[in-house]
């Protein structure tokens, strides 16, 4: 919450540089979204690594970070993914003075609806299991659901029947642009080249040892190389023949004209694919589930919308007279354990972060720390040791599919 | 939405359609002989490219049939349709 500031952050333009590549650096991150801008955040101010380059293909944040719901909670059920989304969910409570910068954060709570007995069963077991690792967690009855936000029709003669829900008080949203630039920002201050219009189209290497990135603006030594391309990642690591457990999908949400304000807090429904929050000026905005299909197009189907809005007027009949301004879709890149992979790879001095799916906005400030920590010490942070790329062949999966699959 | 040629019925709309993911994906011939390593590839690990791609649909709600095709993941073009069994064909 940015109390007492009346005035609108700075322009972007104004808030780093726009230098020209050098022709080596310690460390190069590829990808200028929440989480490469994180990185570099954290490589300087923890690890100590300031000779950083993040590359970006298009503008600053232009990806998934301006596509996103931004709806932010820990209430994951698994204790790996409890640690380490609760862990960010810390990190952004402190963020704004952190960064010295707004980021409208605003705790507004998160209900996780529940429609049949088993979404009931499925939404008590991860309360109980949130609580056991110090997330806060509720479970609520429809009169419950209902006090929180009075919009939702809790009756029993519809479609999809709110039986109950799971309610995160410290959830809530971000303003996404806001977070992207006060990381950029940050990480220009301390010495970071941030580099858009430069797209990572290869990479140098000495056996299995990378050595740099080829890019549209001539190639890049680097000691060691950080990926957070998101949906793009096969993509790069394609070129190595590194194969990796991942399919990309488009992803789409949209939002209405202004509203006054009508929505208190975030809600979400894995069952009928809707999640619907107000934005801080009055947008509501919706999101979906994912295209069945592979796609890389950012553009998503219109059925998809249709369902979703469908589902949506169900459950808020006060949307019926919202008009659609504007809708988008993002590529997000899908793991077959609906939980992210970070850490490092085969080829010595390249590190992956990817597989975040739908959900990786609300860790992006636990990425930028364990990232920085993986990449300076080549080993992963105590958080994401258990999301290594060798977890597809142990078999330590971290099935969140409840919990996190196309729900955010 | 995309306009999908089935084989057997002709172009029908997307949403009459399930998608089956990447084509060709043979179950192991000897699958006691695989590692820990090829088995997570075989489970986990598909090709996920940015353009042609090599794909299976099912018609659920037309004639229920599964079939092949050759789709761009970036542009949505259907290339080509072929029919399951059939192998990956080469196109240009
Ligand atoms: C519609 C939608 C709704 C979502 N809702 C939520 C939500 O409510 N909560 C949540 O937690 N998460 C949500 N997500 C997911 C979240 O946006 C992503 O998990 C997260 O943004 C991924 O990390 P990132 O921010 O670094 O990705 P991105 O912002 O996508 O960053 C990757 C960057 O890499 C760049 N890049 C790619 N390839 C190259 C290359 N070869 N060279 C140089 N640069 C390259 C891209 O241009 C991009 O800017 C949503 C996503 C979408 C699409
Ligand atoms: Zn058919």
């Amino acid at each position: 919450m940015i109390a007492g500031t009346a005035r609108l952050p700075d322009h972007p333009e104004r808030l780093w540089p726009n230098p020209e590549p050098k022709r080596s650096y310690d460390v190069v991150i590829v990808g200028a979204g929440g989480h490469g801008l994180a990185t570099a955040y954290h490589l300087a101010k923890e690890q100590g690594v300031r000779d950083v380059a993040v590359l970006e293909k298009g503008w600053l944040a232009g990806g998934n970070m301006a596509r996103n719901t931004t709806i932010i909670r820990s209430n994951y059920l698994w204790d790996e993914s409890a640690r380490i989304y609760e862990h960010a969910l810390e990190l952004w409570e402190g963020l704004e003075e952190d960064l010295g910068y707004p980021i409208l954060f605003s705790q507004r709570g998160v209900l996780n609806l529940a429609h049949s007995l088993q979404d009931v069963r499925e939404g008590v077991r991860r309360v109980n299991a949130n609580r056991l690792n110090g997330v806060d967690a509720e479970w609520l009855d429809p009169a419950g659901v209902k006090e929180v936000c009075p919009i939702i029709d809790v009756s029993a003669d519809v479609r999809h029947p709110v039986l109950g829900a799971t309610f995160q008080p410290r959830a809530g949203i971000a303003k996404h642009d806001y977070v992207a630039w006060g990381y950029a920002r940050a990480a220009a201050a301390t010495g970071v080249d941030l580099i858009q219009d430069c797209e990572v189209t290869g990479f140098l290497r000495d056996g299995d040892r990378i050595t740099g990135v080829r890019t549209a603006r001539g190639d890049i030594a680097a000691g060691r190389v950080g990926l957070a391309a998101a949906g793009h990642t096969s993509v790069l690591a394609d070129t190595l023949g590194l194969r990796l457990p991942l399919q990309s999908h488009p992803l789409q949400a949209l939002v209405s004209e202004l509203l006054e304000p009508v929505h208190p807090t975030v809600v979400m429904s894995n069952a009928v694919h809707v999640y619907v929050s107000q934005a801080h000026k009055g947008e509501l905005v919706l999101g979906a589930g994912i295209d069945s299909y592979n796609g890389y197009g950012q553009r998503g189907s219109f059925h998809v919308i249709e369902r979703q809005m469908a589902a949506a007027l169900e459950l808020f009949p006060v949307f019926a007279g919202a008009h659609v301004l504007r809708t988008w879709a993002g590529v997000v890149d899908v793991s077959p354990d609906a939980s992210p992979i970070l850490g490092r790879t085969p080829f010595t001095g390249l590190y992956v972060n990817c597989g975040w799916g739908t959900g990786g906005f609300k860790a992006t400030p636990a990425v930028g720390r364990c990232f920085a920590h993986t990449i300076a010490h080549d080993e992963p942070h105590p958080l994401n040791a258990p999301f290594g790329l060798e977890r597809f062949f142990t078999g330590a999966l971290v099935d969140e599919h409840g919990a996190a699959a196309v729900a955010h | 939405m995309m306009l999908i040629p089935c084989p057997y019925c002709g172009p029908r709309e997307e949403t009459e359609f399930h998608y089956g993911g990447q084509a060709h994906v043979a179950h192991p011939a000897d699958p006691a002989a695989l590692s820990d390593t090829e088995w997570g590839h075989y489970l986990f690990f598909r090709a996920n490219p940015k353009g042609r791609f090599a794909e299976r649909w099912r018609h659920s709600v037309g004639c229920g049939r599964w079939f092949n095709a050759i789709r761009d993941t970036a542009t949505h073009e259907l290339v080509r349709v072929y029919e399951m069994g059939e192998p990956e064909p080469v196109i240009e």
